[in-house]
């Protein structure tokens, strides 16, 4: 048996407390643990990009962090990004309407990866944004939806700021 | 997939780590994680302890200093990557950082990780390297200095000694109009690099060379400066036709095989890869002298 430690954690604004090994790795801390199974797990060692979370604002693979080291910190998880229960982020909706996902085990990481990407350039071109989604692997798309939805996204956040 | 079970620390202070590492056997520093978490995850590294620096303040840091960078060693990529300060002054260090992984890895990854893991196609590694930098570790006899030609001590093995800790590095400036270029290549964006070239330059204002740097990384157990290359740069006035017969040399640097490519293949992008990136330094050298 593995040592264990008490931890508190903030996931998508809200507080958590619990007790885990430490060898326990994020993204399952918040799949089993918190049962947010909306983060997904491809490769486990840091390559398909599924598992990817905000932690403090910034984009980070859940699969390579341990849970005891978000103690006292900030995660924003897929779960996080809707406002409401029957209405979704602009990004979700831009994928949607894009044909951005067709599985959909890579769009967790998607999403979130996207978040932050619009959140430092929220007008770019289509070479940064296949540059940002490089660490990301989809099967599904050949990546042609998932870049016009991240566009799309854009140009809807930007009207949305105008209101 | 789970790590191996083992003891966790996260200390507080850099007194705090070097003491720990002093008692503990078997046990490894996690910086960003960017590999070392992989490697816990495949079950490659059985450490007894692991020894998290991510609480210890006075670590990250980027900032001038009597002509060279002071880079902490748990300065994140990202952080090197958007420092106008590394931009300006050191291009090569930011032309390089973008290459490196993506971003979710590099919010993560830190300088320190990067030199320590010492993986012979590292980005940051090879800058070391061309930048002739030097690192300072820390361990129960205080601080000591290392020249970064003198760390890589074989694949992947750093001269840091099992008690000391690596805490932050020094990048030597090149003067203002230099040329730079850092040119890799790799199967996928963001994979580590089968060959890579890293090239400073220094013309004088008729386009002679006045000192010359070339890093090949990739090739063997650790990133190569190619002094036959720089050495015959050196008093010649830049022109495409002197880079290609130069880099010529490069072919008989001795380079490893692997899964990816033969020796061979390798040292052709070495020639290759060499000339692009000298091309393209001696083309910014024009335009900022």
């Amino acid at each position: 048996m593995s040592e264990m430690r008490k931890i508190a954690v903030t996931v998508n604004g809200r507080r958590h407390e619990a007790e885990v090994e430490v060898r326990y790795l994020l993204a399952d801390f918040l799949r089993h643990l918190l049962g947010l199974t909306g983060t997904h797990l491809g490769c486990e060692h840091g390559v398909c990009g599924a598992c990817t979370i905000l932690f403090d604002g910034r984009s980070a693979r859940s699969c390579l962090m341990l849970a005891v080291q978000a103690n006292g910190h900030e995660i924003m998880t897929v779960e996080g990004l809707a406002p409401g229960p029957d209405k979704m982020h602009p990004l979700q909706e831009a994928f949607r309407d894009n044909h951005g996902l067709q599985c959909g085990f890579c769009t967790p990481g998607m999403l979130t990866t996207l978040i932050e990407f619009l959140r430092d350039n929220p007008d770019p071109t289509e070479q940064e944004v296949r540059v940002a989604i490089s660490g990301n692997l989809c099967r599904c798309t050949g990546y042609q939806g998932i870049v016009a939805a991240a566009l799309d996204a854009a140009k809807r956040l930007h009207a949305a700021k105008r209101g | 997939m789970k790590p191996p079970p083992f003891r966790y620390y996260d200390p507080q202070t850099l007194g705090e780590v070097v003491g720990l590492l002093g008692t503990l056997e078997n046990a490894k520093l996690l910086a960003g994680g960017q590999s070392l978490m992989p490697m816990l995850n495949m079950r490659f590294v059985l450490p007894d302890h692991v020894i998290d620096l991510n609480r210890i303040d006075g670590l990250s840091y980027i900032r001038e200093s009597g002509g060279a960078l002071e880079i902490g060693a748990m300065t994140r990529q990202r952080d090197l990557e958007f420092s106008d300060l590394v931009a300006r002054s050191c291009p090569l260090m930011h032309e390089a950082i973008r290459q490196v992984g993506h971003r979710q890895t590099r919010n993560r990854g830190t300088l320190g990780g990067s030199l320590c893991h010492l993986d012979p196609s590292a980005e940051l590694v090879s800058v070391a390297a061309a930048l002739d930098a030097s690192v300072t570790v820390t361990g129960p006899a205080g601080e000591r200095r290392i020249e970064f030609a003198e760390f890589p001590r074989g694949y992947m093995t750093p001269a840091v000694e099992p008690d000391e800790v690596l805490t932050g590095a020094r990048f030597p400036l090149w003067p203002k109009g230099h040329g730079w270029a850092f040119v890799e290549f790799a199967r996928r964006h963001g994979d580590f690099a089968i060959v890579s070239a890293a090239v400073l330059i220094d013309e004088d204002q008729n386009g002679k060379i006045r000192r010359a740097s070339l890093t090949l990384g990739g090739l063997g157990p650790a990133p190569v400066r190619v002094r036959e290359v720089e050495q015959a740069l050196i008093g010649q006035t830049a022109a495409a036709e002197l880079f290609r017969a130069v880099c010529e040399a490069c072919r008989k640097v001795e380079a490893m095989a692997d899964v990816h490519a033969p020796a061979s293949y390798r040292q052709h992008l070495a020639a290759v890869l060499s000339r692009r990136a000298l091309d393209a330094a001696h083309a910014r050298a024009q335009e900022r002298g």
